[in-house]
């Protein structure tokens, strides 16, 4: 069947909304629970309030973030049927199993432990709290590992064989799932992730600190993010070089339209600036340092970038978004590394706690992560485009065979939906951390229910406990 | 004889598909009994009570949807266009439920815990009357032409497909009530085995209606059903079905606490398995066979090898998860 332009598009649009506002749930539970992880572990090793102060204040967040990701997840594993219809068909056989595997090793063992996490404390032993929390975060790395690497073998496909009928089918499942881009990718999101809850965390710890909190946890949320972009950020700056380099060598057109480059000559230069226009075929108003594309891109003075005139118009990427979502996330990098780097300074002359520029600074990068992941996401999904399989299945041709009207309709009630949601849930985040942490955290309101299959007795235990037997919180491992 | 995967993944789907239906079938139904339960601190009970579980029941349908893709993903592609509307609002009211769970307790105001006691109650509402569309709109066939549906947006909402939503609402409904009369106490539970009377003689209609109307629907169901060899395990399900119905009324008379909750659980599994003989081998009624839809044995084999081994895992989770939370709720109980 011819396809409908309008409803390819507007299931683009769909698929973009519903994965735009998922994917900084996930990055949020990826980077939330690595470091509750190391909270918990510092508790254990060192002992004091602090540490389980802020664990039990950052708990409370991630429940949030986890419920909302829950849901907005479970959308996305039938879209791909009812947006997506032949390319589910077609790519099924080698994307499924690994969104089966995701769903088997990650959303059941997240599903498992999440409630000792978050109510067993005090009420089971203090290694199998450790142990489930440490569970949890293996597994919302599981559920990264096995969604990038079927979304990185939709970039860089191998180990399959095509069938007479168009259907991919897997020959290699080491070659499917260990595809060219999927470590590059994989390294790259996780690191967004860190890079993400440390800016959240820091900003949280800032504005404490800017509104005299007299709680060291303050501080201490403040130095510890402050560590992180210092040391993540610029191993994230390598990451995203090397993920550049392999770019440039499997998927030539997506670099060339996010460099907004349209012609291919020695030397590349960079362009700082510039409007891509598509129809023309060059970046109007460039602004351009000659040579540094070629010496990014190649690590050479004169090397050659392949820009878009040596791909057919029809299998271009779109430019003039690609250019700029691309320097938005680049942009954000180099500050986090540069907010990183100057709080060494900082750090090394004694007086990181003093520079109110510093903490204004922090505040103001609160949501810079998870807008830099958004713009990644965009540049390098726009940039896969046309194609849904790299080079093998267009996007026209992947699409279920729903009419315009359905696919709006439907896009109507998730954006209305998604508005009431997220806009409560994203409310009731903010008011969590604007009310500074408190000596004794409490954690999560006991009995308020666990939103998991947790093998937690904490709700049913404490309910037959009166008050005044309950274990003291803080006690046991104070000094 | 070399293994028969789609025989497998037919059977592993079927199971998810079931342990979905049971698991989230009753959460779906004390979101319902919203509409009969008003009081507040009922209401608390009545969430308390399946709130430890019921992300871990709906993991079933992720499973069902990922496991679908996987094993069979051309009946995935047909589905899921072929009931687009149904699907969507499915997804859509499913996330209003889930995140009511978690916010009605976070609500500051009387206000703003009615509209969320209100998204959940229209949440399971909607999300069932979805499911049971599509059980009946599959069952009646799906248009299919070379690998696509082929037919238009609402050829699944027929008199059938509305009867099994009704049938659904009803089942489900009786799985709440009952399971609601285990896991509480006094007025409540008290009012809930009258609920799960009425319910259980509705839905005994229901299953009647829709059993007699399915062979109806296409001469093989009935040739399934009324013929040898079939009807040598068809014949057993209408006297079983007997049996519980007899032991469900039985239960709820003489003050059984578990036993009607296990009685319309037994409805259920027996209504699955009436629908899988009708069915069987098909996957998309009328033409599409599991060995058709199935993806190849390199795919199906790739994740039999994980799920025989994390499945049970699951599994064991899941019962250790309703040990720690089995005996009554308590009005109060949660709240400090």
């Amino acid at each position: 069947m011819a396809p409908d332009l309008t409803a390819l598009l507007l299931a683009r649009i769909q698929f973009a909304f519903t994965v735009g506002f998922h994917i900084v749930l996930p990055a949020l539970s990826i980077g939330l629970a690595s470091y509750l992880v190391v909270l918990e572990a510092l508790w254990l090793a060192r002992g004091g309030h602090v540490w389980l102060d802020l664990y039990r204040y950052w708990l409370k967040v991630f429940s949030v973030g986890f419920a909302m990701g829950v849901v907005s997840g479970l959308v996305l594993s039938y879209e791909f049927g009812t947006n997506w219809g032949v390319f589910a068909d077609r790519a099924g056989p080698v994307v499924g199993p690994l969104m089966g595997y995701e769903v088997m090793t990650a959303f059941f063992l997240e599903a498992g432990f999440l409630g000792v996490m978050l109510f067993g404390m005090g009420r089971v032993p203090a290694w199998l709290h450790m142990l489930s929390t440490m569970l949890v975060g293996c597994g919302t790395l599981l559920s990264a590992f096995w969604i990038l690497a079927a979304n990185s073998w939709m970039q860089t496909p191998q180990g399959y064989r095509i069938a007479p009928d168009g259907r991919f089918l897997p020959v290699d499942w080491w070659a499917v799932i260990f595809n060219p881009s999927f470590p590059y990718r994989f390294t790259h999101m996780v690191l967004a992730s860190y890079l993400s809850v440390a800016f959240l965390v820091g900003a949280v710890g800032a504005w404490h600190l800017l509104r005299r909190s007299a709680h060291p946890a303050s501080r201490l949320m403040f130095s510890m993010a402050l560590w992180m972009a210092a040391i993540v950020a610029p191993l994230q700056i390598l990451a995203g070089d090397q993920h550049g380099l392999n770019t440039r060598q499997h998927q030539p057109a997506k670099i060339a339209a996010l460099e907004g480059d349209f012609t291919t000559e020695p030397g590349t230069p960079l362009l700082l600036f510039g409007l891509p226009d598509m129809q023309e075929g060059r970046t109007r108003y460039a602004v351009a340092i000659p040579h540094l594309g070629a010496l990014i891109l190649t690590h050479s003075w004169n090397g050659t970038v392949q820009g878009l005139d040596e791909f057919p118009p029809a299998d271009r990427p779109y430019a003039p978004v690609m250019f700029w979502s691309f320097r938005l996330m680049v942009g954000l990098g180099v500050l986090m590394a540069g907010l990183g780097l100057s709080s060494l300074w900082l750090r090394w002359r004694g007086t990181l706690y003093q520079a109110r520029w510093l903490q204004w600074a922090m505040v103001a990068m609160a949501p810079s992560g998870f807008v830099a992941i958004l713009a990644g996401w965009v540049t390098t999904e726009m940039g896969r485009q046309p194609w849904t399989v790299y080079g093998l299945l267009r996007t026209a041709d992947s699409a279920s065979p729903i009419a315009a009207p359905g696919v709006a309709a439907s896009l109507i009630g998730f954006a209305l939906v998604y508005a009431i949601v997220f806009g409560a849930g994203l409310l009731y985040l903010l008011r969590l951390v604007a009310r500074p942490p408190a000596i004794g955290e409490p954690g999560p309101p006991a009995g308020v229910p666990v939103r998991s299959a947790g093998i937690t007795p904490a709700p049913a235990v404490a309910a037959q406990i009166p008050a005044a037997e309950q274990p003291n919180t803080i006690k046991g491992r104070e000094p | 004889m070399s293994l028969d995967l789609p025989t497998i993944w037919a059977g592993l789907l079927a199971f998810a598909v079931l342990a979905y239906v049971v698991l989230d079938g009753f959460d779906l139904g004390v979101g319902m009994l919203f509409a009969l339960e008003t009081a507040p601190e009922d209401r608390d009970v009545m969430v308390n009570s399946i709130a430890p579980v019921w992300d871990g029941n709906e993991t079933w349908l992720v499973l069902g949807g990922g496991g679908m893709l996987a094993a069979f993903p051309l009946a995935y592609s047909i589905i899921m266009p072929a009931f687009y509307p149904a699907i969507i609002a499915m997804l859509l009211a499913l996330v209003f439920r889930g995140v009511a769970f978690e916010f009605r307790f976070r609500a500051t105001t009387p206000g703003g815990r009615r509209g969320w006691d209100w998204a959940f109650l229209v949440g399971s509402l909607v999300a069932t009357i979805c499911q049971g569309l599509v059980l009946g709109g599959l069952l009646q066939g799906v248009r299919v032409v070379g690998r696509a549906y082929a037919g238009g947006w609402w050829d699944w909402l027929t008199p059938f497909s509305l009867l099994c939503a009704v049938g659904l609402v009803l089942g489900y409904g009786l799985l709440g009530a009952t399971w609601l009369v285990w896991r509480t106490e006094g007025v409540l539970q008290a009012r809930c085995r009258r609920h799960a009377q009425w319910l259980g003689w509705a839905m005994l209609a229901a299953i009647l209606v829709v059993s007699l109307w399915t062979p109806l629907l296409n001469p093989n169901f009935a040739a399934r059903w009324f013929a040898w060899p079939g009807i040598a395990l068809t014949s057993p399900v209408p006297i079983l079905v007997a049996i519980s119905g007899w032991g469900l009324w039985h239960g709820l008379r003489h003050g059984h606490q578990l036993t009607p909750f296990l009685w319309a659980l037994a409805w259920f599994a027996l209504g699955f398995a009436g629908l899988g003989i009708s069915l069987w081998p098909l996957i998309v009624p009328p033409g599409i066979t599991i060995y058709a839809a199935a993806s190849p044995p390199e795919s199906q084999g790739f994740v039999l090898v994980g799920a025989l081994v994390l499945i049970p895992l699951q599994l064991v989770y899941t019962a250790i998860a309703y040990w720690i939370f089995r005996g009554k709720v308590r009005a109060g109980a949660g709240y400090h």
